[in-house]
């Protein structure tokens, strides 16, 4: 009997064992996916929660109820990876054997990379809204707080999910603006970046509704430090910027694990061949999602393109047929803009967001890099895909893995 | 179109005719020379040291080598701090020491 193991049961890893398993059985076949974590945390979730939009039983279940029977589900630490061994040796001592393995343990944020982040005004006025507590904190703040400088801030790219700071100053202006107190609130939007977002056509689009929504932009900001007596951050060029509350993305790496098994980049993510999503150093491990360092978005859109695409080539692979050189880096995202409003892009690679309408061409019914009132009810109703259908494993019906760039102008 | 990045246009640097894409980066590196670099300092403001010119070096190796370059490898580069990359260069340090040397606008950003 041969073994795949999948290590993370988050987005990626549960979705390419529900794939798998209809393929890799027994007895044949032994599919192991291990992640020591109980919970089940639907990421986007985390960006409704300061506005009290979604409550935390929307966001948490349990790991275990989205792996199929079939699968092994071992809720352990991984201590290593030893990729020259083929083995996982995990925390408690026992060593799990490998023919395939996937990896898909994600990232996270280190606030710890910047001087003072995680200092005393950590989560009292310096929050984080990529991990549940930091969220929780957030609305805990901002359901009595009587307004001041909001300053919505991102460390360095990569981020996960690079539009959410985005919908988050969007949203916390309609938030304010429901509370009747939005002339109390002064909201600045802090990148790294010199606009909007990384690419221009959509920064074109948001930058206009920054502007509408009286948000301001500080642009080209690398942060040097957050200073926790002024509250101020303040960039290597001595640029500071005062804030009252400041919700940041802090420098997002890939998991811990890596650094410990010496096969990660400076930011533990894991050189990965962008095409075939597999690892440029050995040649039976695979890598999907945010763990990877391929020039694609991190988010969950992504990583369900990729396993799609990591599907046939891990099932290639095991026939012994040379791998599909397929991902193109197909992105696709909802953005919050508030007041009930969303845009949609669609992206890859190489090419820009375009104006159009989405899946279908002409018909809709999501209009692409246009706010729309459809386009919100569809991020609201992803959520409800998210578990039942995503996680699953199930194909989104007219929704390919590739980028269908003859459809949009 | 879809792709814009490839609009290549042709400036007058030093003198010499060359390719440039539309945010003003060198399209072509073997164009690039020494007094293209002055030129494009001068134009943001900078008069180039010896100090600028080991930087300068150190992102076309970096380049040619195809390490994906941001302000965190430079940083940790041994070659120069952060703080100096934006005492040398102000404001936007990679974006505008990238142009000067002749070699892409980093991606590092998705």
């Amino acid at each position: 009997m041969k073994n795949l193991v999948i290590l993370g049961a988050g987005t990626g890893g549960t979705m390419m064992a529900n794939h798998l398993h209809h393929h890799l059985q027994s007895p044949d076949w032994r599919i192991t996916i291990i992640d020591e974590r109980k919970e089940h945390h639907y990421q986007p979730g985390y960006l409704f929660l300061p506005f009290d939009m979604y409550s935390p039983d929307d966001i948490v279940k349990s790991v275990e109820e989205f792996i199929p029977d079939g699968v092994h589900l071992l809720q352990q630490k991984i201590l290593r990876i030893a990729p020259t061994e083929n083995k996982i040796h995990l925390e408690n001592g026992n060593e799990i054997p490998y023919d395939v393995l996937i990896v898909a343990t994600g990232a996270k944020i280190a606030p710890e990379e910047t001087e003072g982040m995680r200092g005393t005004e950590w989560h009292q006025s310096v929050f984080d809204f990529y991990t549940f507590e930091g969220s929780l904190a957030l609305r805990d703040k901002l359901r009595d707080w009587q307004g001041g400088k909001l300053v919505v801030h991102i460390t360095e790219m990569p981020i996960k999910c690079p539009v959410a700071p985005l919908e988050f100053a969007f949203l916390a202006d309609s938030f304010f603006k429901e509370k009747k107190m939005r002339d109390k609130v002064e909201i600045t939007y802090v990148t790294p970046l010199s606009g909007a977002f990384t690419k221009p056509k959509a920064t074109e689009a948001l930058e206009h509704l920054l502007k509408e929504k009286n948000i301001q932009i500080e642009s080209d900001f690398a942060i040097e430090h957050v200073d926790n007596t002024t509250k101020e951050i303040v960039d290597y060029g001595g640029r500071s910027i005062p804030f009252d509350i400041l919700v940041t993305v802090p420098t997002n790496k890939g998991d811990e694990l890596m650094a410990r098994s010496g096969m990660g980049d400076d930011l533990n993510y894991i050189p990965t061949d962008k095409a075939t999503l597999r690892s440029k150093d050995y040649e039976n491990i695979f890598v999907l999602g945010d763990a990877s360092n391929i020039p694609a978005s991190k988010a969950g859109s992504v990583t369900h393109f990729e396993a799609e695409i990591l599907t046939e080539n891990i099932l290639r692979f095991v026939h012994g047929e040379p791998l599909k050189e397929e991902f193109d880096g197909h992105a696709n995202c909802f953005i919050e803009t508030g007041n009930g409003k969303a845009l949609l892009i669609d992206f890859n690679y190489t090419h820009e967001p375009v104006e159009g309408s989405f899946p279908f061409q002409g018909i809709g019914p999501l209009r692409l890099l246009k706010e729309s009132r459809m386009n919100h009810m569809g991020k609201l109703a992803f959520r409800w895909i998210y578990w039942n259908v995503l996680l699953k494993g199930t194909h989104i019906p007219f929704v390919p893995a590739t980028m269908s760039v003859p459809k949009k102008q | 179109m879809f792709i814009i990045n490839t609009n290549a246009m042709e400036k007058l640097i030093a003198g010499k005719s060359v390719a440039v894409n539309e945010e003003g980066y060198l399209t072509d590196f073997s164009q690039w020379d020494k007094s293209i670099a002055e030129e494009l300092a001068q134009e943001a403001g900078i008069s180039l040291s010896p100090r600028h010119w080991e930087v300068l070096a150190y992102l076309q190796n970096e380049h040619q080598n195809q390490v994906a370059l941001s302000i965190r490898r430079v940083g940790k580069s041994n070659v120069v701090d952060i703080k100096e990359f934006y005492q040398l260069f102000p404001t936007a340090p990679l974006k505008t020491a990238t142009k000067i040397a002749g070699i892409p606008k980093p991606v590092s950003c998705i």
